[in-house]
């Protein structure tokens, strides 16, 4: 049977045709679809992890104990996880581990454009790069077999491209023969990284490396494609989908393993063709390593883009500029001068909106963290001086308060952030006694990746009802004094909360709860102005609602655009009503 | 069989990624290998969104590059600038007679085009443009959310494809009770 699935479907539908009963990952894009597909298939068990981290630990543990396990994450996730990678490859299971990392050349929502290959190398553990859907359905299996063979974690590195696009695919079923559980063997020796057992391992991983690199010779998705010999390409990945109809001609050499690589038959191909060219996403990961064995490259990183992700567009422009190919596609230039842009904005009614208008009415220098407030960063909201990583917001707010700024510094950090990174950093405020406001800024969901739950919902990822983590009681455990709590929805209630906040001077947590709206079967209320008693000051438009426009109707005094409410977007939050001096906003029966 | 490229372009929330969903499973049926590229996450926030489908005996690439798009449907006028430069030369564009004023435009500083200056823009970026009602469409038959479907309608009458197979997509990817109102739809998008 066929189907048409994305990357991410079929990174899921191989997790369970090839037996694996225990998959782990906390939501990142471009990866998230993996779980949520996986959780669909009931012979595996399936959880949000609170962070990458732990959802590896967990992975380990279950390969430990004889099974086939699957972690996913985007790859700023494997940062998080990097240590769990670092002794899993040391140690190696009887079961089988395969980690899903999910890269983001382009940075479509991400906050750099590492290329994760290198951690590959890092660890000393095999990656498998597929082209497409059915590569990335076919590879789980092949991540797993080799997992057992050699021993070892095996990295899927997939990316954005891969991830959201779909094709056909031909679907199999479960596989029979895999043992469910193997017995856990007990073997201190192997699983437990003291420094005299790490040792002794070492040189078990070195040999490893070296015996995968034979295997890598005769992996089937090494695959030479002979066809005009003048010209030979070297690629992976989605890359080599561009390529392939760049260079329609050419021989290729799809590389389907990136770590470690076949050299022989490498340098096969490279001797067998007039020239070598290297097309490959970000770093040149692979071309360093042609070089590397002294096999020369007539075009690599110098024409083919290291920022950025690829298009066959891209591709061909730079292959055109290499003298490969003799025409390019010119697109027609129409002039039109500038349009508006179009960013993603803060919904109509978020309940983040409020906060960030506090916090620039006081002048805050604001440290934030990776969700949906991360819109914050831009106009209309324009209020976020630091943005780093997970969990970040409160480390840099706590140093910039101990260095001593005029202003203070406070932190922002959603619900589902501080449960995945952001309890240590929190811990040391407290522990190392910082004047330093954390906002907790609690929409009770994961929002930006699509509303999973996470440790503080009561819900599962399996629909299990479960414990409901509580942020007040967290932060008193941690020694906090100053514990609040607002519905941000209500303004004047929150300025209060963050004044005292703030005047206390001492380590502080405001948590600010209100649902995301898409937790709301129906918009609570909508908004009306009216024109009349508008005199249009302006106050209204400094929120950054969408939903409240500039009307056509002009102040004759002031020739200033009086405001006017989007009926469709408006949610019914009222925080325009709230800051309006005037009175013109009013609530509409609906 | 003839490579086809489709461009998908509007606002997060206006149901692009749902025709693109059809679109990619009627290439299927009629035969064809066929990808579909689009990107999740921080679109969905109101933002602009692009999804990209391709028909071919063999489809290599998710997506294409600039001026290599067959057919560009917007489903909304400011979209269809904005992406206008995917189209290759002698391109087809669809384009939902809707406009959604960007934050820029209904807080900021900036105007919104004019229908005139649109015109003119798609006239010389493309082979033929068809400025459609499809929103209008979709209200006369109860609701804005058949918009999508009303823009695959108007796109079938350019593609070699029988009606059957685009019903058929239809039905399997739309709830059972909406099912009356979306062949509805179509229909209407085919008079466009």
């Amino acid at each position: 049977m066929k189907a048409l699935l994305s990357g991410n479907e079929a990174v899921a539908r191989g997790a369970y045709e090839s037996g694996v009963v225990f998959a782990s990952a906390y939501p990142g894009t471009p990866s998230t679809e993996i779980l949520e597909n996986i959780v669909q298939y009931k012979e595996i068990y399936a959880e949000w992890s609170p962070n990458e981290k732990i959802a590896l630990d967990g992975a380990i543990g279950a390969a430990y104990a004889g099974k086939r396990s699957l972690a996913a994450m985007k790859m700023v996730g494997l940062n998080v996880a990097a240590e769990a990678l670092f002794y899993s490859s040391y140690t190696g299971f009887d079961g089988a581990l395969v980690i899903v990392t999910a890269d983001d050349p382009g940075m479509h929502s991400s906050q750099n454009e590492q290329d994760n290959r290198y951690y590959a190398k890092f660890a000393k553990v095999p990656m498998l790069e597929p082209t497409d859907s059915q590569e990335a359905k076919d590879f789980v299996g092949l991540a797993l077999e080799i997992s057992e063979k050699f021993d070892a974690p095996v990295l899927l590195r997939m990316t954005t491209r891969i991830c959201h696009s779909s094709g056909v695919v031909e679907l199999g079923e479960r596989k029979a023969g895999v043992p469910e559980r193997k017995p856990f063997a007990r073997n201190a020796m192997k699983y437990s990284m003291i420094p005299g057992f790490a040792k002794r391992r070492h040189p078990v991983m070195e040999q490893r490396l070296k015996d995968l690199a034979e295997y890598a010779e005769t992996f089937p998705h090494n695959k030479v494609e002979w066809g005009d010999r003048s010209l030979g390409v070297v690629a992976n990945g989605v890359a080599y989908q561009y390529a392939r109809e760049v260079f329609p001609e050419a021989s290729f050499l799809r590389l389907g393993m990136s770590w470690p690589l076949p050299e022989k038959l490498i340098r096969d191909f490279a001797s067998q063709v007039d020239k070598v060219v290297v097309v490959e996403e970000l770093d040149p990961f692979l071309e360093e390593h042609l070089k590397m064995m002294g096999i020369e490259v007539a075009a690599g990183k110098d024409f083919f883009p290291i920022l950025d992700e690829f298009n066959p567009g891209i591709v061909r422009d730079a292959a055109y500029k290499a003298g490969l190919v003799k025409e390019t596609v010119e697109p027609q230039k129409v002039e039109m001068g500038p349009l508006p842009p179009r960013p993603p904005v803060l919904c109509a009614g978020c309940p983040h909106r409020p906060v960030y208008y506090l916090l620039k009415k006081y002048g805050l220098v604001v440290n934030s963290d990776i969700g949906c407030y991360a819109l914050a960063v831009l106009p209309p909201i324009a209020t976020t001086d630091t943005l780093g990583c997970m969990g970040a917001s409160i480390g840099v707010a706590h140093g910039i308060n101990k260095a001593g700024v005029e202003e203070r510094a406070v932190a922002t950090i959603g619900d589902s952030t501080l449960w995945h990174a952001g309890m240590p950093g929190l811990l040391n405020v407290v522990y190392n006694k910082s004047n330093t406001v954390t906002l907790i800024l609690d929409n009770l969901t994961t929002a930006m990746t699509g509303h999973q739950p996470h440790p503080g919902t009561g819900r599962t990822l399996m629909g299990e009802k479960t414990v409901k983590g509580d942020f007040e009681a967290l932060a008193r455990a941690m020694g906090y004094e100053e514990v609040r709590t607002v519905d941000p929805l209500d303004l004047k209630e929150t300025e209060e909360a963050l004044k005292a906040s703030l005047d206390a001077n001492k380590p502080a947590v405001l948590i600010t709860r209100s649902p995301c709206i898409f937790m709301y079967e129906k918009r609570p209320g909508l908004y009306e102005v009216d024109a009349e008693r508008c005199n249009a000051c302006g106050r209204c438009f400094e929120i950054g609602c969408p939903a409240v426009v500039r009307s056509e109707e002009i102040h004759e005094k002031s020739a200033k655009a009086k405001a006017e409410i989007n009926t469709i977007l408006c949610f019914g939050c009222s925080v325009c009503e709230q800051v309006c001096a005037r009175k013109a906003i009013y609530a509409l029966e609906e | 069989m003839k490579t086809t490229n489709f461009a998908l372009v509007g606002v997060g929330g206006q149901g692009v990624l749902l025709a693109s969903d059809i679109l990619a499973e009627v290439g299927v049926e009629a035969g064809y290998d066929v990808k579909k590229s689009e990107v999740h996450g921080m679109a969905q926030r109101g933002g602009s969104v692009l999804s990209q489908v391709r028909w071919a005996d063999k489809v290599y690439a998710p997506l294409v590059g600039n001026g290599e798009v067959d057919y560009l449907i917007s489903f909304e006028l400011l979209e269809a600038l904005r992406w206008l430069q995917l189209l290759k030369k002698g391109g087809t564009a669809i384009v939902n007679e809707q406009r959604l004023p960007p934050l820029a435009v209904s807080s900021g500083g900036m105007e919104y085009p004019g229908l005139e200056q649109i015109k003119k823009a798609l006239a010389a970026g493309t082979g033929e443009y068809h400025l459609v009602p499809a929103l209008a469409k979709a209200e006369e038959l109860g609701t804005e959310r058949a918009t999508n479907v009303v823009l695959i309608g108007a796109l079938s009458k350019s593609l070699d494809v029988p009606e059957d197979e685009w019903l058929k997509v239809i039905e399997r990817r739309v709830p059972e009770k909406y099912l009356e109102l979306n062949r509805k739809a179509f229909a209407a998008g085919q008079t466009l």
